[in-house]
């Protein structure tokens, strides 16, 4: 018998990104009692990373902001694929959701009336982002944090959940193992809060930190939760592209928002092709295609991207409002961006896909599951609007935290049985046990250059069908990873297992977009470059079957006619 | 390529050693990009803590050739390569694994501090300059480089007695919140034990977010404290106006 601890809560959050903490603050609320398991440090969640802002219709700046243009601005960037639903739930809670991050201690920069000042952003017709300078993620974060630690949360740092516990067909709990010691642990909970992010180290060049290998998604999918929108993957249009070890680092939009200009080596200012009315400032999908277009095409810089440059703003409003930024550039790149410009290109970034959701409770479809933030669908659609993933964490952290509590509520404890507890503690203990076997360091290598160069920014059948083959070429040598040394904080170990994550949800990735026959938002066909009103009328959803992955259509949810409307003025204006 | 030789510890509570490996340096690499060479292709078990490799979140912290530093900021350019770059875990915190350590504490310490309270009915209103002090100290990514530079707890060990600069600073951005209604001065000289600080500075000076630790958070908080419970007619005018701020 393997050896293993148990705890049990209502409520198990498995993520301290912000949905996660959200979630678990809501939770608590109602009166449950709330486990938070998360693989690093509390406060270390990729959350932290976030620079430019929480977008929320507070009108703030511009008098004529309200939520009605926010939804339209969020349906528009997300191509009308989002579900509409959620658009609107999101759009009319964020604003309450920041007044409430403030009222927790968050201190957001003012305007001169003393109110929480708002930035413009790609995407959104209004100057609708409140912001910390660039490192707004770092203080929402911390807010949470301290408001959840304050409120009793239990926190189980440097634990990593590999499987979801079934009673039946509903949810009972989770396995996972103490990254600092190694040994087993199972949670027994009545409702489990999927709030673990994205998939960016699947791809090479990316913004995303180790902890994003999808495996919240991968866990879903285990557990027979069906997936959506797994073909929509941001890239981020500016990252660092030089020196080598920082390329991907986020250069974030706020740099454009402020002012930051693109150009290319010609010293063109190449937006004015691609989208002469929004320019610097349109959607990511398009800004990332235009500069990755300018570089295949000759026009990119000495490194492979193209400038940005805010050097024409005074020093001192560059350095107040992008500390982040001056020194980031100073320190890794010997660049001053008050006195030059910056080198970017495209870096995998954000997963619009995820578990498919209902819009008012966050569950999935399995019984005791719910999923908040990026490892959910729904609200961004095709397209994700910069400043729209911190408003999704909070307002639907929020959603998943509530709904949670009231099923653990209704809900009898279920018991997962002696058998999938030993299954999954084999499963980890079964890398050590391989006489030899391949680095699961080498297979992750592979594996990023596949996604990389396979199912990238342009996608089209012949690679997507190549990715696939390789892919299942990356399975076989993944069953065969052997690791070195103990169970005592091992990153090696850690790899091996995340790898399966990363795979399962990479072939969601390449099947999607190959099914997609049309180009929409982030999802660029070479092969079908237009964009087809039949494709979007329907989501691709991804479940497990016994014969192996299944992808099926699904109707669209159709917007009631007052928001149709809506949406129809959007189009005309 | 030119190479650099990484002497990187290796060992857990029960003891440990430096390692010899030897790493092409790629133009703009940091000591992290090293660790990560390393485990890629000698040591798949190395323990490192790593999450975002931009200076963000406050991770990686270890020693470079003795000096407490973030490895994805500490650039292998600006170190020499004619001797072994040594690379430690913080001093100030148990080892668990080569360069993981046990930071536990500071979440424990952390859990003690009263919360920001706003004051009843306040219109949220704030001009940035009084908030701009604030903004300061929330900068701070929680890397505990502060913590690890400071003799109080490195040298002396006194983390029962002693909240630390890190600590400091977080009682600072709440202290000095325009809208705050709460008085930390007690846990501050009581628990936290601020009078054992001597202003040194160690810790202004490994900040990797450049926040002014000691001028700007521990010198004003300790007046605070003298504040409270040294100066008799501050006590006195105190107990006539009251301070505007409630004892906790």
């Amino acid at each position: 018998m393997t050896e293993y601890e148990t705890h049990e809560h209502d409520v198990l959050v498995v993520g301290a990104g912000g949905a996660g903490l959200r979630a678990a603050i809501e939770a608590l609320a109602q009166g449950a009692s709330v486990g938070v398991v998360c693989k690093s440090l509390l406060g270390k969640a990729h959350t932290v990373m976030a620079e430019g802002g929480i977008a929320a219709a507070m009108a703030n700046v511009d008098r004529a902001d309200d939520w009605r243009a926010h939804f339209r601005d969020t349906m528009k960037g997300g191509k009308f694929l989002n579900n509409w639903r959620m658009a609107q739930l999101h759009a009319q809670e964020s604003p309450d959701r920041v007044r409430e991050l403030e009222q927790w201690g968050a201190l957001f920069d003012r305007t001169p009336e003393g109110d929480i000042l708002q930035r413009a952003f790609g995407g959104h017709s209004f100057r609708r982002l409140c912001h910390v300078g660039d490192r707004t993620g770092l203080e929402m974060i911390r807010t949470l944090q301290d408001r959840g630690v304050q409120m009793g949360f239990h926190v189980y740092m440097e634990c990593a959940i590999t499987r979801l516990l079934l009673d039946g067909d509903r949810v009972c709990g989770a396995f996972g193992y103490w990254r600092e010691q190694g040994r087993f642990v199972v949670f027994k909970a009545k409702a489990v809060v999927l709030a673990t992010g994205g998939i960016g180290k699947s791809w090479r060049i990316t913004s995303n930190s180790w902890e994003c290998t999808g495996d919240g998604m991968a866990l879903a999918y285990d557990a027979g939760a069906e997936l959506q929108d797994m073909e929509f993957v941001q890239f981020h249009p500016t990252g660092m592209v030089w020196p080598p070890g920082v390329q991907g680092i986020l250069v974030t939009e706020a740099v454009r928002g402020e002012g930051g200009m693109l150009r290319n080596r010609l010293g063109e200012r190449f937006m004015e092709r691609y989208d002469p009315e929004q320019m610097d400032l349109s959607t990511r999908d398009v800004v990332a295609r235009a500069i990755y277009t300018e570089v295949r095409e000759g026009r990119g810089t000495e490194h492979g991207g193209a400038f940005l440059d805010i050097s024409h703003k005074p020093p001192e409003y560059v350095k107040r409002k992008l500390p982040g930024m001056y020194h980031q550039f100073l320190e890794l790149a010997d660049v001053d961006i008050t006195k030059g410009p910056m080198e970017v290109g495209p870096t995998c970034h954000y997963m619009m896909g995820g578990v498919r959701v209902d819009a008012e409770t966050a569950s999935s479809t399995v019984p005791g599951l719910f999923a908040a933030g990026e490892v959910a669908a729904g609200l961004h659609g095709a397209n994700r609007l910069g400043g729209n993933s911190l408003s999704d964490l909070v307002v639907f952290g929020r959603r998943a935290g509530l709904a949670a509590a009231a099923h653990a509520n209704r809900a009898a404890a279920g018991s997962p049985g002696a058998a999938q507890v030993e299954e999954a503690a084999r499963e980890m203990l079964v890398f050590f046990e391989r006489p030899e076997g391949e680095s699961p360091y080498a297979i992750h290598r592979d594996l990023e250059a596949t996604m990389h160069d396979l199912v990238g920014i342009f996608r089209n059948e012949e690679d997507l069908g190549r990715g696939l083959e390789k892919l299942r070429e990356l399975e076989e040598r993944t069953a065969g990873v052997r690791v070195e040394g103990s169970r005592l904080f091992n990153p090696g170990w850690h790899l091996a297992r995340d790898l399966k994550s990363m795979l399962t949800v990479s072939e969601a990735v390449a099947r999607s977009a190959l099914a997609r026959k049309e180009s929409r938002g982030a999802h660029s066909r070479t092969d079908f470059p237009k964009t087809d009103p039949e494709w979007g009328r329907r989501n691709i959803v991804v479940a497990r079957t016994d014969d192996g992955m299944r992808l099926s259509d699904r109707p669209l949810p159709e917007p009631p006619a007052e928001l149709k409307a809506l949406l129809r003025e959007g189009e005309q204006a | 390529m030119p190479e650099a030789v990484l002497a990187v510890f290796r060992g857990t509570a029960e003891g440990g050693a430096p390692v010899e490996y030897r790493v092409p340096v790629a133009p703009g690499m940091v000591v992290l990009d090293a660790l990560h060479y390393i485990q890629g292709h000698f040591a798949p078990d190395l323990a490192v803590r790593w999450n975002c490799k931009a200076g963000r979140c406050g991770s990686c912290s270890a020693e470079v050739n003795g000096r407490p530093r973030l490895t994805c900021k500490a650039r292998m350019d600006s170190l020499p390569f004619d001797r072994p770059i040594s690379v430690f875990p913080m001093r100030a915190f148990p080892v668990i694994r080569d360069l993981v350590t046990d930071v536990a504490w500071n979440y424990e310490v952390n859990r003690k501090i009263p919360p920001f309270t706003p004051r009843p009915g306040t219109d949220w209103k704030m001009s940035q300059a009084d908030i701009d002090r604030v903004q300061e100290f929330r900068r701070c990514i929680e890397c505990f480089l502060c913590q690890d530079v400071c003799h109080v707890l490195r040298d002396h060990g006194k983390t029962a007695q002693f909240g630390g600069p890190r600590l400091f600073v977080r009682i600072a951005g709440l202290e000095m919140h325009p809208l705050d209604s709460v008085s930390r001065t007690g846990i501050l000289k009581q628990e936290l034990g601020i009078g054992l600080c001597n202003i040194t500075k160690c810790c202004t000076e490994v900040c990797p977010e450049d926040i002014k630790i000691t001028d700007n958070a521990i010198i004003p908080l300790k007046e605070r404290v003298v504040d409270d419970y040294y100066d008799p007619i501050a006590r006195f005018l105190k107990k006539i106006f009251g301070s505007g701020k409630s004892e906790n």
